[in-house]
């Protein structure tokens, strides 16, 4: 069983929600994107999610795009990103999804991505800008090495997500807005309306719920209706704000584990 | 030349290898809907009829085309002529386009219109449809782009429309055309995106071909009242490409040599260009796989040209699709080349162009060698009033 499987299975059977945490990789750097994955690991997050900067992300909010604009100037590359997690592989066994928009992994040539990917420790991979009727090749050239987590969005019809549902693997992304990456003040009022829908239709596939997370009130109310929150923006400020100094790390784990005791508190209550 | 299948693209938006969909799950709705209506409505009779009037009525159609005998003589070609497409309302092809979009809007009921603008050309157009029509609109355009085309800025103030600054990346277009589908996947309920080239995901380049196909068909059938024979080439210059793909699409069929010129700015050489045609490689950009400039690591580089129309990384997925086949060829010229190019255009006919239109002229500038007993038709696909201050800065000394 993958690394993914294995933690959905194991949150299942605890009667646990996951937390699944977002940074841009080489914000602000490529080694402290190994010692923050460390660090968010222990703090209790059980997916992390690197961010592969790219040029123009169209579907994220000012937070994410100046963390991917950082990580760019640093000369951060997709290829860069695989060397990371292979010696990162050897501190820590995190589920680790890379999230990238489909024109580097393109670039990279996507068999190759998929080979090389899976040999350095990747899990799996969210693509934002490829939607079922695209991710075709990178779900045949995936099978059994990687999980192509799909997304499905408010304005995703039922008959639409069966589709999606059937076609992905890892978990499924639920958009909770309709819009672009960055925190809210408030979540829509229908959201878990929307999530116990979805979540039926998902069935088997664990339901991860992300975009607009910053709070643990956020968490508990998403993560009462999912399997899994999924908190980015949020996460990147702090790491932009603090740096990755002892005081930047211990805020940032601080603050994970806020999460982590906000979605634990929903253990057993339902 | 070679008799491809040009009844492109496909049902998922495929012309050959290029085009598709690449998009956030949240528009995908949105992009089927608007691509129902789209297929609906381009059969509708009273929807055709509505548009054609419009055209006529309000946009000044059919524009003329017109025989340049001094650029003719300038240039020893035999016969020139330029489709006048400066003379349409609001001064270039992109109200055809926007016109149609925007009729489309009103008919799937949204209340909100954005657009993306480089020039200010389209954003110019999309606002005058908006007023026209009665919609709010709102227009993206990168801040490098407001300092050198000001006076756009102004019109599209006038006419009620908010021009929204964008100061990321290189604040050209394609920052900008990020900005407008952010805010499109955000207010996707009520807002209709006004793309204003044959670039984006599907429907989008087919359906921006539709609206400015009438470009090809009023010059082909003009040309043949005329001289009774069919152009030997016809140039246009590419940025997205849509006055290109307008004025070349009629032709597709025939035995016409059709010939896009895109920017090489600075020169292909020098790295600072916009001619991912000439010098890119496939990849996808704001929703759909086509040529585009990128690092070698897939990161989409900045395009560089005088031309604010035409600086732009990316190009309609049609046009890789012509280039591919072979039925167009692709050039580029330079920025000094564009410049020699409008002055010629302004002592010889009087004629003010458009930078972007320019880069057509020179074109054919670059070709006359070969052109000396052809009949050439340039597409002009807009007027140079908006460029003045520009051009002004550079004779001052004062250019970039």
């Amino acid at each position: 069983m993958s690394r993914l499987a294995e933690k959905f299975a194991e949150l299942k059977k605890n009667g646990r929600k996951g937390l699944i945490t977002f940074i841009t990789a080489g914000d602000p750097g490529l080694d402290a994107t190994s010692d923050l994955v460390v660090a968010l690991a222990e703090a209790g997050a059980d997916v992390v999610e690197l961010g592969v900067p790219f040029s123009d992300p169209l579907a994220d909010g000012p937070t994410i795009q100046q963390a991917s604009g950082r990580a760019l100037a640093q000369g951060v590359t997709l290829k860069k990103i695989l060397s990371t997690v292979k010696s990162l592989r050897r501190r820590t066994e995190i589920p680790l999804v890379l999230m990238s928009y489909y024109n580097p992994i393109f670039s990279y040539g996507l068999e190759k991505f998929v080979v090389d990917a899976a040999a350095v420790g990747v899990d799996g991979v969210i693509v934002p800008d490829l939607p079922l009727e695209e991710s075709l090749s990178l779900r045949n050239l995936s099978a059994g090495k990687l999980a192509v987590v799909p997304l499905a969005a408010p304005t995703t019809a039922d008959a639409r997500l069966q589709e999606i549902v059937a076609a992905g693997s890892g978990f499924l992304y639920y958009v909770t807005v309709t819009g672009i990456t960055g925190t809210r003040r408030s979540l829509p009022p229908e959201l878990s309306a929307s999530l116990d829908r979805v979540k039926k239709i998902a069935g088997g596939l664990p339901l991860a719920a992300g975009f607009g997370i910053s709070t643990p009130e956020q968490a508990r109310l998403v993560g009462r209706h999912s399997d899994a929150i999924i908190v980015g923006s949020a996460l990147v400020e702090i790491i932009s704000g603090s740096g990755t100094t002892a005081a930047g790390l211990e805020k940032l784990s601080k603050f994970v584990l806020s999460l982590r005791q906000s979605l634990d508190g929903l253990s057993g209550s339902e | 030349m070679t008799k491809a299948n040009f009844t492109v693209p496909d049902e998922r938006g495929y012309f050959g290898d290029f085009g598709g969909r690449f998009v956030p799950e949240t528009l995908i709705t949105a992009l089927e809907e608007l691509n129902a209506a789209w297929v609906k409505y381009r059969q509708d009779a009273d929807f055709q009829a509505e548009l054609e009037g419009w055209l006529k009525e309000y946009c000044g159609r059919p524009t003329p085309l017109y025989r340049a005998r001094k650029l003719e003589a300038a240039l020893k070609i035999k016969e020139v002529y330029l489709k006048r497409e400066d003379l349409a309302h609001t001064g270039a092809h992109k109200i055809n386009n926007t016109i149609g979009q925007a009729l489309l809007a009103v008919r799937m009921g949204k209340k909100r219109l954005i657009a993306e603008t480089g020039a200010g050309q389209h954003g110019v157009a999309t606002a005058t449809a908006a007023a026209l029509f009665g919609l709010s609109c709102e227009v993206y355009m990168g801040e490098k782009d407001i300092e050198r085309q000001a006076m756009n800025v102004y019109r599209m103030e006038l006419l009620g429309a908010r021009v929204i600054p964008v100061s990321s990346g290189s604040r050209t277009l394609k920052d900008a055309t990020n900005e407008a589908i952010r805010d499109w996947v955000t207010n996707v309920a009520d807002t209709h995106y006004i793309i204003g080239s044959v670039v984006g995901p599907h429907p989008y380049p087919a359906m921006v071909r539709d609206f400015q196909r009438i470009i090809g068909v009023e010059a082909r059938r003009q040309i043949l009242a005329e001289r009774k024979v069919l152009p030997d080439v016809v140039f246009a210059c590419v940025g997205g490409g849509s006055n290109a793909i307008g004025i070349f699409h009629p032709f597709l069929e025939d035995e016409v040599k059709l010939i896009g010129v895109e920017a090489a700015g600075s020169g292909i050489a020098s790295g600072a260009h916009s001619a991912p045609l000439s010098a890119g490689r496939p990849g996808v950009l704001h929703g759909s796989m086509s040529y585009l400039l990128q690092t070698e690591d897939g990161q989409i580089e900045e395009a560089h040209s005088i031309s604010a129309g035409l600086d732009y990384p990316g190009v309609g997925p049609e046009h890789s699709f012509l280039k591919d086949q072979g039925r167009a060829r692709y050039i580029s010229v330079t920025d000094n080349e564009a410049l020699e190019a409008l002055r010629l255009l302004c002592r010889t006919e009087g004629i003010i162009p458009a930078l972007e239109s320019a880069h057509a002229v020179a074109g054919v500038m670059l070709e006359a060698a070969a052109l000396k007993d052809k009949i050439v038709v340039i597409n002009l696909s807009g007027r140079g009033d908006k460029d003045v201050a520009t051009l002004a800065n550079l004779e001052a000394g004062e250019g970039e």
